[in-house]
């Protein structure tokens, strides 16, 4: 995958994180998705089409999911109240909307977020769709950005992309 | 002064309204989409709108579009992720007086809220 659809989503995570909850991320280095992968509790999930075609995941164990919300919102909330679901879709949503406006010379447009909820669920990608995990850290917990892109304006096009959640 | 927040997430208009009632405002009304506020307009009449653009149903651009063809003042902050400059003119082109990327800073969404309420004002 291009770095340069990489780079914008660390820009976007800290700005956003900055923005709204005025809290530093770090962004380690990118890795590439394994098989057997790191399950989380909490994930968000967008869709993005265009010159840029496939998904972004927002993934969170529950305690930093927890936390982070919190911090959003300014309110507490438990995971299974609707504001909370909504608020890791609004997250997920700011990250890839600053992401893509970054992107040069691609215009591409994003969905509305899905939220799933499930102790240890793991998001699976297309599995010819290499899925870049970045991995973050804030004052509030670990959380991670999984981005599974094609570039539609280098490639020579292929079908649509989909992230299926198995629990 | 009667203030119109439309967006599907409801953490993004408690946001809007925290901003809004300290700088006094708390006569607001929620629409999460654009068919919903189409709906609510003409019993509400707002004095003021903001409207997020990726929404169900119908999105912010198709309901500005709506919302214009009978009301060509009441002014109209988007308060969406949509960066790009094409998307920046798309809106204004629609009708759209003012202009706020999300994540936004409270103190940057009353900056233009003020801004917008003046030009309208001295209009």
């Amino acid at each position: 995958m291009d770095p340069a659809l990489i780079t914008p989503f660390i820009k976007s995570v800290q700005n956003v994180f900055a923005t709204m909850l005025q809290m530093p991320v770090e962004v380690k280095d990118p890795q590439i998705k394994q098989a057997t992968s790191t399950t989380y509790d909490v994930s968000a999930i967008i869709g993005m089409s265009g010159d840029c075609v496939g998904s972004v995941v927002l993934s969170f164990e529950e305690e930093s999911a927890l936390r982070i919300v919190a911090l959003f919102t300014g309110i507490e909330v438990t995971v299974d109240s609707p504001d909370f679901a909504d608020a890791v879709g609004e997250l997920v949503n700011m990250i890839s909307g600053g992401a893509k406006a970054m992107f040069e010379g691609r215009k591409a447009s994003i969905s509305t977020p899905s939220v799933v909820l499930g102790s240890s669920h793991v998001v699976s990608s297309q599995k010819d769709v290499p899925t870049i995990v970045l991995p973050c850290v804030s004052d509030c917990g670990r959380f991670a950005i999984e981005i599974a892109i094609q570039d539609q304006v280098e490639s020579s096009g292929s079908g649509n992309q989909s992230a299926a959640a198995s629990a | 002064m009667k203030i119109l927040l439309v967006d599907d997430s409801k953490t993004m208009r408690n946001i809007q309204k925290s901003v809004l009632s300290q700088l006094g405002y708390t006569e607001l009304e929620e629409a999460c989409d654009g068919q919903d506020a189409l709906s609510k307009v003409k019993a509400f009449g707002p004095d003021l709108l903001l409207v997020d653009w990726n929404m169900p149903n119908m999105d912010g651009l198709s309901f500005v579009k709506a919302y214009r063809q009978d009301d060509k003042t009441t002014p109209i902050i988007m308060v969406t992720t949509e960066a790009e400059k094409s998307r920046v003119i798309e809106a204004i082109k629609a009708g759209v007086n003012n202009y706020v990327v999300k994540p936004f800073t409270p103190d940057l969404l009353s900056q233009r809220i003020q801004e917008t309420l003046e030009k309208c004002a001295a209009a």
